[in-house]
C-alpha cells in the first residue's frame, strides 16, 4: 500500500465531512426523521440543476443556495402533505423526494447540454478526484472543516432548544420554543451539510454519515452530550479506516477471492459507509451480549 | 406525410405527429414492449404498495432497492470468479434478491435487538448496504467485461431500451404478484388493520408479514434492473398515497392504486417516446406525482378541497346557529322571540369579538333571517328567522337533555349537522325527551320547548 | 389579581366533524384543587389541550389570569400524559426537569449549575432525589410520572394543569403526588387535574368538574357529587357500587 499526500487529504476531508454530518444526524435520529437525510440527498438534485441552468456554471455558491432552498422546500412540502393531506409521514416523504428527484434527473439531462455535468459524479461523489487540487489545502477540505465548525457552533448554541423540541414537542411549543421551526432549521442545516458532502462522498452515501455514527453512539450512551461526541468519533474513525481499507485490504481480499490479480483501489466513500455500518453492528452485538450475561 | 397548412416549420411538426400517431396506435413494437412491461409493473407496485402504506412502511421499498446493489455486484464477481458469464440476468437477479432479503433481515434484527426506531433502522440498512454495493461496483468496473454492470441502469433504468425478454419477465412477475395480492387480500387487510387482533384470532402474523415482504422484494428486484431504483420506489409509494384520497375502502383503494400506477406508466412511456432525450423512468414518476397532486386536492373522500369545504361549511353553519340561538334566547328572556335585542346583550350571552358579531349579523340580515338597525343598533329576528331559530333551539335543548339522560351513549350519537333531531334519533326517544322538556321536571338550566306556545 | 386562573367560555372542539367538546364553560377558582372527571372519550384531555392551544378549537374564549395563554405562559405549568414522549431518549431525570426552566434561561443560553441544582431540588420534592442522574428509560412508570411533576414544579407556576397524574401509578408515587398537591395548595397555587378514579376525588380534591362533552356541573365536591349528577355524566355505565362509593366518599369526612 502506497500512501501519498492525496491519501492524507482524502482521510482528513473524509473525517471532517463525516463529523460535520454526524452532528445534525443525531438530532434527525432523535426527531425520528432518519429518512429525511435520504430524502434531502435526493431532493437537492433539482435545486442544483436549477442553479446550473440559471447560472450556466458549476460555481459553488449558486449550487449551495439552490440545494438549500430545495432542502427546505422538501421539509415544508412534506409537512404540508402530512398535515393537510393526512398522509402518513413516511409516505409523504417518499412522494416528495421521488418527485423532486425525478424532476432533478430531467433537469440535469436538459442542463447537461449546457454545462459539463456528470450525474454519476453528483450522485456518488468521487472523493479521490475532489481533493486533487492540493495547493496547499484542497478547497473541499476548507469547506468540510467550515461546515463542521458551523454545525458544532449551532449545536452548541441551540443545544437545549434542539433537545426539548426533540424530546417533547408539545411542551416545547407550549413553552414558546416552536418545535416545527426547530425542525425546519434542522432541515436547512442538513441540506447545507449534504451539499458540501456531495463533492466528496456523494449524495446517497451522505445518509450513512448522517445516521449510522449517531445510531452507534445512541447504543453506547444515555447522555446526549456524550452521544454527540461518540458520534463524531465513530464518524472520524469510519472515514479513516474506510479509506485505508479501500486502498489496501479490500482490493487484496477481492483479488484473492476472484482470482483477478492487481485489483486497484475501490471506492473510498463506499468503504467509509461500510466501516460505519460494521462499527454499528459490532457495537450492537457487543451491547446485546453484555446485556444477556447476568452481572 | 399528411398535408399541413403552409406555415413555417410545418414539415417538422408533421414528423412529430407521425411519431405520435404511431405511438397511439401502438404500431411501434418497441413501444408496445415498454408499455406492457411498465404498465404491468406499475399495477403490481401499486397493489403491493397499498399494503405497505397501511402498514406505515412506505419507504421499505427504498431501503430494499438500495440494499440489492451489493448483491448484484457480488453475484457478478462470484460468477466471473467461477468462470461463468457474470452479466447474465438470472445470476444478477438472484444476487439482488438474496441481498434484498439480507437487508430486510438486518432491519428486523436492528428493530428486535435495540431501541433504535423503525425509520433509523431503514436508513442504516439503506446506506450501509448501498455503500457496500458502490464499493463492489468499483471493483467490478476494473474487471474485463465489468463496465458498470448496469450501474447507470440501476438508478435510471433502461426503460426505453427494454428487450422483449425483459418485458416478459416483468409481466410474469407482476402477474404473479397481483395474483398473490388478490388471493391473500383479506389476510393482508387484517394484518394492516389490526395486527394484534389477527394474531389473537389465530392468523400466522409473522408468516403473512414475510409473504408481504417477499412480494415487495420480487417487485423491487424485477423492476430494478429494468426500470431503475427511482421508478420502483416511486411506484410503490406514490400511486397508493394518491389512491388513498379517493376512498376509505381497502379494495377500492388497492384497485385505484393499481390503476394510477398503470396510467402513470402508460402516460410516462408515451411522453418519453415523444421526447426521447428525457429519461423514461423520471417522466413516469413525474406523471405519478401529477396524479398525486390532483388526488390530494380534488380527491372525493379525503381531498383537501373537499375536506376544507366541508369544514368551512360546518363553521358557517355553526356561527349562524350560535347567532340565531343567542338572539332568540335573549329575546325570550325579555318577553317574546320577536323582541329586538341589543348587541351588548348578545355579547354578554356568548364570547364574540365585536367585529365578528357585527359581520355575522350582516350575513344573517342578507339571508333575510334578521333585521339590524343602523350600525351597532338592535337586532331583530324576521318571521323566517324566528322559525329557523325555534328549530335550532328546540334541537339544541333536546340534544342537551339527551346528553344528560342517556349519558353513556349520547356522545357517539350527537350529530350537530342534522336538521332535525328526529333524523338521527329514534322517534320514541325524541318523544320522551320532548316530554321531559315540556314537563315541570325539566332542569332549571334548560329552558322550555320553543315549539310550544306559552300557556 | 382578581382574574380567575382559568376561565373558559363556550368552547367547541370538533375532530373531523365529530363534536368532542360542546359549548364547554369552566371557571376555575384560585387557590383550590379541582378534578375534571367524566367517562372515557368525554373530552377531558381535549379540554386541557385546547385551552393550551395544542389542538385547534372551533370557537370559544379561553383566558388565563384574564389574558390569552401566550401572555400568561410563565404562570402556567402543564403535566402531560406519560405516553406522549419517547422514554428511550438519551436524557437523565435531572435534564428533563431542567427543561421546565428553559424559558427562563432564554434562547441559546446554556443550562448552568444553579439551574441543575433547582432541578435536583424539585426532584427531591417528589422523592426522586437519588435518581437525578439516571436515564429516564431506567425509571418505572410511577417514577417517570414524578419526573414530569418535578418539571412542572420547577416552573414555579401559579396554575398547574395535569392530565391523569394518578393513572397507573404505584402507591409511593401516589403519596408523592398527593404531597405535592397539598404543598401547592398551602402555597396558594391552583391545581387542575384530569382524574379517572371517582373513589378518590373527594379525598384528593376541593372542587370537581363533571364533564361529558358539556360541563354537566362544577363546584365543591361535597355539593356536586350527587347521584343525580353522576348519573347525568356517566349515564347507565355507572354501576350501583360506583354510585354508592361516590355517595359515601362525598358524605364522609375527606382525609386531608
Amino acid at each position: 500500500m502506497t500512501w501519498t499526500e492525496i491519501d492524507t487529504w482524502i482521510v482528513v476531508t473524509g473525517a471532517l465531512i463525516s463529523m460535520a454530518c454526524a452532528v445534525p444526524g443525531v438530532f434527525l435520529l432523535l426527531n425520528k426523521q432518519s429518512m429525511l437525510g435520504d430524502a434531502i440527498s435526493h431532493a437537492v438534485l433539482p435545486g442544483i440543476a436549477i442553479a446550473f441552468l440559471v447560472t450556466g456554471t458549476r460555481e459553488p455558491l449558486p449550487m449551495f443556495l439552490g440545494a438549500v432552498i430545495a432542502g427546505l422546500f422538501t421539509g415544508v412540502l412534506t409537512e404540508v402533505i402530512h398535515r393537510r393531506g393526512r398522509v402518513e409521514s413516511g409516505a409523504a416523504l417518499g412522494v416528495v423526494f421521488c418527485s423532486l428527484f425525478a424532476l432533478g434527473l430531467v433537469l440535469i439531462r436538459l442542463a447537461a447540454d449546457r454545462v459539463d455535468l456528470d450525474p454519476g459524479c453528483v450522485l456518488y461523489g468521487a472523493i479521490e478526484t475532489a481533493v486533487v487540487d492540493v495547493n496547499p489545502v484542497p478547497q473541499i477540505a476548507w469547506l468540510s472543516g467550515g461546515m463542521l465548525a458551523v454545525n458544532f457552533l449551532l449545536a452548541g448554541m441551540f443545544y437545549k432548544e434542539l433537545r426539548i423540541s426533540a424530546f417533547d414537542p408539545a411542551l416545547s411549543t407550549a413553552c414558546g420554543i416552536p418545535a416545527r421551526w426547530m425542525q425546519h432549521g434542522l432541515t436547512v442545516v442538513t441540506a447545507m451539510t449534504t451539499v458540501v458532502a456531495f463533492e466528496s462522498v456523494g449524495s446517497i452515501l451522505v445518509i450513512a454519515m448522517l445516521i449510522v455514527p449517531g445510531a452507534t453512539a445512541l447504543l453506547l450512551s444515555p447522555r446526549l452530550s456524550v452521544v454527540l461526541g461518540l458520534a463524531m468519533a465513530v464518524a472520524a474513525f469510519s472515514a479513516v479506516a474506510g479509506h485505508v481499507a479501500a486502498i489496501s485490504v479490500i482490493p487484496a481480499a477481492l483479488a484473492k477471492l476472484t482470482g483477478f490479480a492487481a485489483l486497484g483501489a475501490v471506492s473510498s466513500a463506499g468503504m467509509m459507509a461500510v466501516l460505519s455500518g460494521l462499527t454499528f453492528f459490532l457495537v450492537l452485538a457487543t451491547v446485546r451480549l453484555a446485556q444477556r450475561r447476568p452481572q | 406525410m399528411k398535408p399541413w397548412p403552409n406555415f413555417p416549420g410545418g414539415e417538422v411538426r408533421s414528423a412529430e405527429m407521425e411519431t405520435f400517431w404511431r405511438l397511439i396506435s401502438l404500431q411501434d413494437h418497441n413501444t408496445r414492449i415498454v408499455l406492457a412491461g411498465a404498465c404491468a409493473l406499475g399495477a403490481a407496485a401499486g397493489l403491493v404498495g397499498t399494503f405497505l402504506l397501511l402498514r406505515k412502511r412506505s419507504l421499505l421499498g427504498d431501503t430494499l432497492g438500495h440494499a440489492t446493489l451489493p448483491g448484484v455486484a457480488a453475484a457478478f464477481l462470484v460468477a466471473e470468479a467461477l468462470g461463468y458469464a457474470g452479466k447474465s440476468l438470472p445470476v444478477l437477479l438472484v444476487g439482488a434478491a438474496l441481498s434484498g432479503v439480507t437487508g430486510m433481515a438486518a432491519v428486523i434484527l436492528i428493530r428486535k435487538f435495540s431501541h433504535i426506531k423503525d425509520d433509523a433502522a431503514l436508513a442504516i440498512v439503506l446506506s450501509v448496504f448501498f455503500g457496500a454495493g458502490v464499493t463492489l461496483v468499483t471493483a467490478v468496473q476494473q474487471l474485463p467485461g465489468g463496465n458498470a454492470a448496469g450501474l447507470d441502469h440501476f438508478i435510471y433504468g433502461k426503460t426505453a431500451s427494454m428487450t422483449t425478454s425483459d418485458a416478459m419477465v416483468i409481466f410474469g412477475a407482476s402477474l404473479a404478484v397481483a395474483v398473490m395480492c388478490v388471493a391473500f387480500f383479506k389476510e393482508f387487510a387484517l394484518l394492516c388493520f389490526d395486527e394484534g387482533f389477527a394474531g389473537a384470532a389465530g392468523w400466522p402474523v409473522r408468516l403473512l408479514d414475510v409473504v408481504l415482504m417477499t412480494l415487495v422484494v420480487v417487485v423491487t428486484v424485477v423492476g430494478l434492473q429494468a426500470v431503475g431504483l427511482l421508478l420502483v420506489v416511486a411506484l410503490l409509494v406514490i400511486p397508493p398515497a394518491a389512491a388513498r384520497f379517493w376512498s376509505d375502502r381497502l379494495g377500492v383503494m388497492a384497485v385505484a392504486a393499481a390503476g394510477i400506477g398503470l396510467l402513470s406508466a402508460a402516460l410516462g412511456v408515451a411522453a418519453s417516446a415523444l421526447f426521447p432525450r428525457l429519461p423514461a423512468g423520471a417522466v413516469i414518476v413525474l406523471c405519478a406525482a401529477v396524479f398525486f397532486a390532483i388526488s390530494m386536492i380534488f380527491g372525493a373522500r379525503r381531498g383537501v378541497l373537499v375536506r376544507s369545504y366541508g369544514e368551512r361549511q360546518g363553521m358557517v353553519r355553526l356561527r349562524r346557529e350560535h347567532l340565531l340561538r343567542a338572539i332568540y334566547e335573549c329575546a325570550e328572556e325579555l318577553s317574546s322571540p320577536e323582541q329586538a335585542v341589543s348587541v351588548s346583550q348578545l355579547l354578554a350571552k356568548r364570547p364574540w369579538k365585536r367585529n365578528a358579531l357585527r359581520r355575522e349579523i350582516e350575513h344573517a340580515a342578507e339571508a333575510g333571517l334578521a333585521t339590524a338597525a343602523v350600525d351597532g343598533g338592535d337586532v331583530q329576528l324576521t318571521g323566517r328567522g324566528v322559525a329557523e331559530a325555534r328549530r335550532l333551539v328546540r334541537n339544541h335543548r333536546l340534544w342537551e337533555l339527551y346528553l344528560l339522560h342517556h349519558a353513556e351513549v349520547a356522545p357517539a350519537r350527537i350529530d350537530r349537522d342534522a336538521d332535525l333531531i328526529e333524523h338521527v334519533l329514534d322517534p320514541k326517544i325524541v318523544d320522551e325527551l320532548e316530554a321531559l322538556l315540556d314537563s315541570g321536571r325539566r332542569e332549571t338550566f334548560v329552558p322550555g320547548n320553543p315549539e310550544k306556545l306559552p300557556t | 389579581m382578581n382574574a380567575l386562573p382559568l376561565e373558559i367560555r363556550c368552547l367547541n372542539v370538533a375532530y373531523q366533524r365529530k363534536m368532542v367538546l360542546w359549548d364547554a364553560d369552566l371557571a376555575i377558582q384560585p387557590g383550590r384543587t379541582t378534578a375534571i372527571v367524566g367517562p372515557n372519550g368525554a373530552g377531558k384531555s381535549t379540554l386541557i389541550k385546547a385551552a393550551l392551544g395544542l389542538i385547534p378549537s372551533a370557537s370559544g374564549e379561553i383566558q388565563f389570569f384574564g389574558k390569552p395563554y401566550a401572555q400568561s405562559r410563565s404562570r402556567v405549568a402543564y403535566v402531560p400524559q406519560r405516553e406522549s414522549v419517547d422514554w428511550d431518549f438519551p436524557v437523565s431525570a435531572r435534564d428533563v426537569v431542567a427543561m421546565g426552566l428553559y424559558r427562563k434561561i432564554g434562547w441559546c443560553m446554556p443550562v448552568r449549575a444553579r439551574h441543575r441544582q433547582l432541578a435536583e431540588a424539585a426532584l427531591a420534592d417528589v422523592g426522586l432525589g437519588d435518581f437525578a442522574r439516571r436515564q429516564i428509560s431506567q425509571l418505572s412508570g410511577g417514577q417517570q410520572q414524578r419526573v414530569f411533576l418535578a418539571r412542572a414544579l420547577a416552573q414555579n407556576a401559579d396554575l398547574y394543569l395535569m392530565d391523569e397524574p394518578f393513572a397507573s401509578v404505584d402507591a409511593a408515587t401516589e403519596q408523592a403526588i398527593l404531597e405535592v398537591l397539598r404543598r401547592l395548595k398551602n402555597e396558594g397555587r391552583t391545581v387542575v387535574c384530569v382524574h379517572h378514579d371517582l373513589e378518590t376525588v373527594a379525598e384528593y380534591f376541593d372542587d370537581a368538574v363533571l364533564l361529558n362533552m358539556r360541563v354537566v356541573t362544577s363546584g365543591p365536591v361535597s355539593e356536586v357529587f350527587t347521584r343525580e349528577n353522576l348519573r347525568k355524566t356517566y349515564g347507565a355505565r355507572l354501576s350501583l357500587l360506583d354510585e354508592a362509593v361516590a355517595e359515601l366518599s362525598r358524605r364522609g369526612s375527606p382525609l386531608r
